[in-house]
């Protein structure tokens, strides 16, 4: 226990945390989705988000900034991060797609029970992952600088670096618009119908496998949106670097409670603060330890998470 | 045959059996009330399901209850199961009062329930179902199963078929017993339900619209299956929208309308009840 | 439109016959000729490491010593089936409870420990077996009050949370792990051990022993009360309980259970291994066990042990590929979904959208043995082509998903329905 230590630098590791658990926020976001309308653990969602790290790096590579390049202009530096959240967005969500064209629809056609949706997802992980191991390596692939961390101003003892608050704006920003293409527009509307009731949508007109697919698509875009900012945040990304995230992505979304947008994200932000503020006090080897006993003690108490689940399941 | 009638009692609560203390009578008398429903208020959120009802299920009585879509029959059903506990009132089974007892404890009680909408462990056999309703009573656990040591688990085990295949015989469909359930015909399937409620062992059997979804034909025989039932002891609980039905077999009929119990007493009264009448004016009868 | 659904009949009845016909052709053998046959086959998996079949055998890695694997693999998909296929929860830290049990057996056992007990073999089994029940039932009491979902994410958790315990404490040895993991007892007759690191195969016959002892344990549960109140609980779980099933209990029982099993095998990995560490455990190993589960048939036993074999076997098998072998194997996975394809119910979407389905996967199968056999001048060196077989897993988990999702041997209860279906089709078929 190291309680002084925590306190001494509550409001650092508090923003720390935020960045990360905004991380999260974001690729939970695809779990939530899927989960919300297919009732279904997407489990290759961790590999849809390890292409957009990949793709981040292949697009700076592309532009011609390597590892070991200094940080260039600000313009170049914007100009550069729009066209890699968009090359990341794409390509996370068109993998998304992919995967729930591959190994969930033919199965979604013939009745499969759930278990075998799972085994299927399990199956085009390790094939995702395989391929990126095959032509990217198997050992850690480095980014590149693109922002210095510069403390930008100071909230309760805590320096705030402009990465943390790109990281922090940005996922919010996507959050929001997200939230708002769901609850506004016509697809969003398809969306919400098919995850309350998807007989009643589909007698109604509804296209069910359109809107399955747009909710693979739009966890992928948000997920590809997490790598770039995963990538700025860790420098480092890997072929398997998807398992340890995704689940804690997962976590962060039944944490909220699951098919609950505004939840993943309370989830994501809440789990990032108990993992620092927890690996403080007990020290960092406990990490991942501590999010997940987190989780088990929050479900204790509130079984279907902190802002319950929008769409609860009748009984009896 | 309907057994002569008494007048409903008039007031809510009687001295039978205060609380816990009570000693459990195991075979009160016929008449006597088997299941006591006082005062009994289910809200759900801001919506009041049943409001203050209260009424008696006597011994070896076929008690109809009926009521409009949305009157809370089933809520009813719900409460006394214990898949939803009351937020006010009490429930007392042979006096005792099920407070907020789990669900399988309700049964080993002596209540038993089909479904509105059958639900049956469709990937086992008919005769499987029946057994683990027939289950109920039994003890054996994971250690003298896995063994096959103790006599208990042989002598259960010998038990659970032979209840379960006469039950099978009972509701009339032995020739089944080896069939997937998700296979059986609709009519076998809503018998199947009684089966496995009936291998309980329950003495209340509440029956949620078992003639739902049935031709005439075989809604006559099940009406005989019920009053079969009846005679060989049972109390029943039925539930429906037929109005022809439920006033061919029951013995007595509660009324509910939108969540409020708004007529009690024999068919006859039932029939001529203005209120009732009035609730389901527009609803003709059989039309569910 | 009689006719279509004449047609429609006659296809579900082909094909409710061909699914059944190799159940109906083993019952109706003479009960001998099933004995002999069942002999035959239990002399076979006996003598197979001093067989050494010229096609099965490994050679990349000891033969015995994958044999070994793929029997630990099917204790454990064994005991995950009680969990998942029988009692319907889903529990994907099953790695987790493998894991406490061997540590228990290398803390209790090994000299080097700090615990330094050193307790006897036959001592630490049935201490590693009850801490993994109890694991089991202290994992279930807060979380099987959840639904699915939920317990799935906690149960990975937990597969997690026992890893990253054991690197994290010195107690447990710490990311270093704890070697001199304590062996079976018994002799030679010449005085020296049997059970030695060289020599895998009294670990094998060990094992075998032990499936066979888990099989039959698991068939007395399915055919009780016990196993009733689980296959009812995953029915449906609400009216289990409306008809007197003490659903908690009776789910806490069968996570205690599959614990037991899972203890037992991480006990006999750790006895043969002699060392393990944190790295022993990864949580993505659980999905292998469930992916064994789920590919044999989830609630068959048969099906089960099968789906270990291929999921445990079939990587280790293609670690050590040759082109000849590549060859058959493709071969085989051809001529498999060709018969597939040619005895597959006939639906009403059959049209040329379907033809066109078809004609792509051929297009692609076609396409894969040059691409196959390019690889190693892609590598450059052949052993690279080692490096593809979680990949072909993969694919072969997708494939096998959408192809067959009820699982290689469906449980008895979904081959009756089969039947049913086509008891029920005759009558109408005739007339």
């Amino acid at each position: 226990m190291n309680i002084d230590f925590l306190i001494d630098n509550f409001a650092d590791l508090s923003v720390t945390g935020l960045a990360q658990g905004a991380i999260y926020a974001l690729v939970a976001l695809g779990y939530t989705l899927v989960y919300g309308v297919l009732r279904l653990i997407n489990f290759a969602h961790s590999e849809v988000f390890v292409t957009g790290t990949f793709a981040t790096i292949l697009t700076l590579r592309g532009i011609g900034i390597g590892p070991d390049d200094p940080v260039p202009s600000l313009l170049m530096v914007l100009l550069t991060l729009v066209l890699a959240s968009i090359v990341a967005a794409l390509s996370s969500g068109a993998v998304a797609l992919l995967v729930e064209r591959v190994a969930y629809r033919p199965l979604r056609r013939r009745n499969a029970p759930p278990l075998v949706f799972l085994i299927s997802a399990v199956g085009a992980s390790l094939v995702l992952m395989e391929i990126y191991a095959l032509f990217l390596g198997r050992d850690n692939v480095r980014v590149g600088n693109l922002i210095k961390p510069r403390t930008q101003f100071t909230v309760f003892g805590a320096d705030v670096t402009n990465r943390q608050i790109l990281i922090v704006v940005s996922a919010v920003l996507m959050m929001v618009v997200l939230d708002s293409f769901i609850s506004r527009t016509r697809l969003g509307r398809g969306v919400r119908a098919v995850s309350q009731n998807p007989d009643a949508a589909a007698l109604m007109g509804v296209n069910k496998d359109r809107v399955i697919a747009l909710t693979f698509l739009l966890g992928g875009l948000m997920a590809g949106v997490a790598a770039v900012l995963y990538d700025l945040n860790f420098g480092v990304t890997k072929f398997s670097a998807g398992f340890l995230i995704g689940l804690k992505a997962f976590t962060a979304a039944v944490l909220g409670g699951i098919g609950n947008l505004r939840g993943a994200l309370l989830g994501g932000l809440l789990l990032g603060l108990a993992e620092n503020w927890g690996q403080a006090l007990l020290g960092s080897a406990w990490r991942d330890v501590i999010a997940f006993v987190f989780l088990i003690v929050v479900l204790m108490f509130r079984p279907t998470g902190i802002l319950g689940e929008s769409l609860g399941r009748a009984r009896v | 045959m309907p057994r002569p009638e008494r007048p409903a009692p008039t007031g809510p609560e009687r001295p039978a059996g205060p609380g816990s203390g009570a000693p459990i009578r195991p075979t009160p008398d016929p008449g006597e009330p088997l299941l006591q429903i006082v005062d009994l208020t289910l809200r759900f959120g801001g919506v009041t399901a049943l409001d203050r009802v209260s009424f008696d299920i006597r011994r070896g009585e076929i008690l109809g209850l009926i009521g409009p879509n949305g009157a809370g029959k089933t809520t009813c059903f719900n409460a006394i199961t214990g898949v939803c506990p009351p937020t006010a009132g009490t429930i007392r089974f042979r006096g005792t009062s099920l407070g907020r007892r789990k669900k399988h404890q309700i049964t080993r009680l002596g209540i038993a329930r089909t479904f509105q909408n059958i639900r049956l462990f469709p990937e086992m056999t008919a005769l499987e179902n029946v057994m683990v309703g027939a289950d109920a009573h039994h003890r054996t656990s994971v250690p003298g199963a896995i063994f096959r040591l103790s006599p208990r688990h042989f002598a259960e085990e010998r038990v659970c078929r032979a209840i379960a295949m006469e039950m099978l015989d009972r509701v009339g469909i032995t020739e089944r017993a080896h069939q997937i359930a998700r296979n059986l015909p609709y009519g076998d399937q809503r018998r199947l339900e009684i089966a496995r409620a009936l291998a309980t062992r329950p003495a209340l059997l509440c029956l949620d619209e078992p003639a739902a979804g049935s031709n005439p034909a075989e809604k006559a025989s099940l009406l005989e299956l019920i009053r079969s039932l009846r005679d060989s002891g049972y109390t029943i609980l039925l539930i429906d929208h037929d109005m022809k039905l439920v006033m061919g077999v029951t013995d007595r009929i509660v009324v509910l309308e939108f969540g409020r119990k708004i007529a009690e007493g024999l068919p006859a009264e039932i029939r001529e009840n203005p209120a009732v009448v009035a609730a389901y004016l527009g609803v003709p009868d059989g039309s569910a | 439109m009689t006719g279509f659904v004449d047609r429609l009949r006659l296809a579900d009845e082909q094909r409710a016959a061909f699914a059944a016909w190799p159940r109906r052709w083993w019952a109706g053998l003479p009960r001998p000729v099933r004995l002999g046959a069942l002999v035959a086959f239990a002399a076979f998996l006996v003598a197979l490491p001093i067989l050494q079949p010229p096609v099965l055998t490994t050679t990349g890695t000891d033969f015995t010593g994958v044999l070994f694997t793929v029997g630990v693999y099917c204790l454990c998909a064994l005991g995950l089936n009680i969990v998942v296929g029988l009692a319907g929860l889903l529990d994907l830290g099953y790695i987790g409870f493998f894991a406490v049990g061997a540590y228990s057996v290398a803390v209790f056992g090994s000299p080097q420990s700090k615990l330094a007990t050193e307790y006897p073999w036959l001592v630490c089994i049935p201490i590693a077996i009850a801490i993994s029940m109890v694991s089991g039932a202290i994992l279930g009491g807060p979380t099987l009050r959840l639904r699915g979902d939920y317990l799935a994410i906690v149960t990975l958790g937990f597969g997690e949370i026992v890893r990253l315990t054991a690197v994290n404490s010195e107690v447990l040895g710490a990311a270093a792990g704890i070697p001199e993991v304590p062996r079976p007892p018994g002799e030679r007759a010449d005085g020296t051990r049997l059970f030695t690191i060289v020599d895998v195969t009294p670990f094998y016959w060990l094992v075998l022993a032990l499936i066979f002892l888990v099989v039959l344990a698991g068939a007395n549960l399915e055919r009780s009360r016990v196993g009733r109140a689980w296959v009812a609980i995953r029915e449906d779980e609400d009216v289990a309980q409306l008809m007197g099933v003490p659903t908690f209990r009776f789910k806490l029982w069968a996570f205690a259970m599959g614990a037991a099993v899972g203890g037992l095998s991480g006990a006999l990995f750790a006895s043969r291994q002699t060392f393990i560490n944190p790295e022993s455990f990864p949580v993505q190993t659980s999905l292998m066990f469930l992916a064994a589960v789920v590919i044999g048939g989830a609630g068959n036993k048969f099906g089960v042990v099968l789906g270990a074999v291929i999921v445990a076997y079939l990587p280790e098998r293609l670690r050590s590929i040759d082109d000849g072998l590549l060859v058959v194997w493709y071969v085989s996975l051809v001529l498999g979904l060709a018969t597939y394809l040619l005895l597959r119910r006939r639906g009403p979407r059959d049209g040329p959208r379907t033809y066109l389905r078809l004609g792509v996967v051929a297009g692609i199968l076609a396409a894969l043995p040059p691409l196959l056999l390019a690889m190693p001048e892609v590598f450059g060196s052949r052993g690279e082509i080692g490096q593809l077989r979680y990949l072909m897993f993969g694919l072969a988990l997708i494939v096998m998903s959408v192809f067959r999702p009820q699982g290689l041997i469906p449980s008895r209860r979904r081959a009756i329905e089969l039947e049913d279906r086509a008891k029920e089709v005759e009558p109408g078929a005739t007339s």
